[in-house]
């Protein structure tokens, strides 16, 4: 990413900027238990996810492509996305441990040695969840990079022309 | 479901109905941005006063992260499309197919499980498969979010399906915004 944009490193006011520094890792958190929790509670790798890439959109929205594209750019979010959905590929592979596609390997049925509303109390549906959360925000993520990093430039061209 | 639930489904049918032809005839595309992200809210109560807490989550940050990106996307720009008044045939034809559209769904709905009583609930007269999924889902899976439970473990493959084309989707849009992108580079340099 390259920071010649012309409104690259400005970003917000600093009020917003101050807030985002304290809300973004609860936003992050609140995400990841959604994921994690997924199978517990209302939610799952979807919704999480989402709301991690909202975390990641008021970062850049925020601070600025400039500093955000740091630490994050269209790049890693597109690598990270691709693995993601190769993971959860793996893991529906990894079912014919047990016999059979997306077989629940990590906890056979009425095993019993799980307790309920605990985290690994449903085998490899935690796995998928995280797979699924990961690739949904990075791919949003990925997409509202891909819009904000673009919109710019294709303005000043039209200025020039 | 309680009694009120029906009358306050309607009232936020009808608030969806308004919002959505707001955001179509308004000229203002910031205003209708907002018109649709009003619709989707909207429809996240309904998920939510129909008991589906799932759906009403994702439908809500969903939603969220749209309005964001939209109106990111719109802010400051006006609907410049001329509105050209369409002609006769043209109107006819319309009205034609969605009065055929209309006759079929209404005989296609009258053929459906009246509201309030889903599939899931018919066990005993005839055992479906779906009670089968509510009754093992928790004993089989071990997740005791049973949304879940079928998404990940009894439907996974279909899930994986649909993250296939979330896959597809966003490749995609990476491919059409990553071209604008080129051209303007080269034409900017």
């Amino acid at each position: 990413m390259t920071p010649h944009s012309p409104r690259g490193g400005s970003g917000m006011t600093i009020i917003v900027k101050s807030t985002t520094r304290i809300v973004t890792a609860f936003i992050m958190l609140f995400g990841t238990t959604i994921v994690l929790y997924g199978h517990v509670t209302p939610g799952g790798g979807f919704a999480g996810g989402v709301i991690i890439a909202a975390a990641f959109a008021l970062i850049v929205l925020a601070f600025g492509k400039t500093l955000a594209g740091r630490f994050v750019t269209g790049t890693t979010a597109s690598v990270w996305d691709s693995a993601a959905a190769t993971a959860f590929l793996f893991v529906g592979v990894l079912g014919y441990l047990g016999g059979c596609f997306f077989w629940n390997f990590l906890r056979p049925p009425q095993s019993g040695r799980f307790t309920l509303f605990k985290l690994y109390s449903a085998g490899s549906i935690l796995l998928s969840n995280t797979a699924i959360g990961m690739k949904v925000g990075m791919g949003l993520l990925g997409v509202f990079l891909a819009l904000s990093v673009f919109r710019p430039r294709r303005e000043e061209g039209e200025g020039h022309e | 479901m309680s009694d009120l639930t029906p009358v306050v489904l309607y009232a936020l049918l009808g608030f969806m109905i308004l919002g959505s032809i707001v955001a179509v005839e308004i000229a203002d595309l910031l205003s209708a941005v907002i018109a649709m992200g009003a619709v989707g809210f909207g429809l996240s109560l309904v998920y939510l006063f129909l008991g589906a807490p799932d759906l009403a989550l994702t439908q809500v940050v969903v939603e969220i992260l749209i309005l964001v990106f939209l109106i990111r996307l719109v802010v400051q720009r006006k609907d410049t499309t001329e509105q050209h008044p369409p002609g006769a045939l043209l109107v006819g034809g319309i009205m034609l197919v969605m009065g055929v559209v209309l006759t079929i769904m209404v005989m296609a709905f009258s053929d459906m499980h009246p509201f309030g009583s889903p599939l899931f609930s018919r066990t005993a007269a005839a055992p479906t498969i779906a009670f089968d999924y509510l009754r093992e889902a928790v004993a089989q899976t071990g997740a005791t979010n049973i949304v879940t439970a079928i998404l990940l473990d009894f439907r996974a493959y279909d899930t994986l399906g649909e993250a296939t084309v979330i896959f597809a989707s966003i490749v995609g849009a990476y491919a059409v915004l990553r071209r604008v992108g080129r051209i303007s580079k080269g034409g900017t340099e």
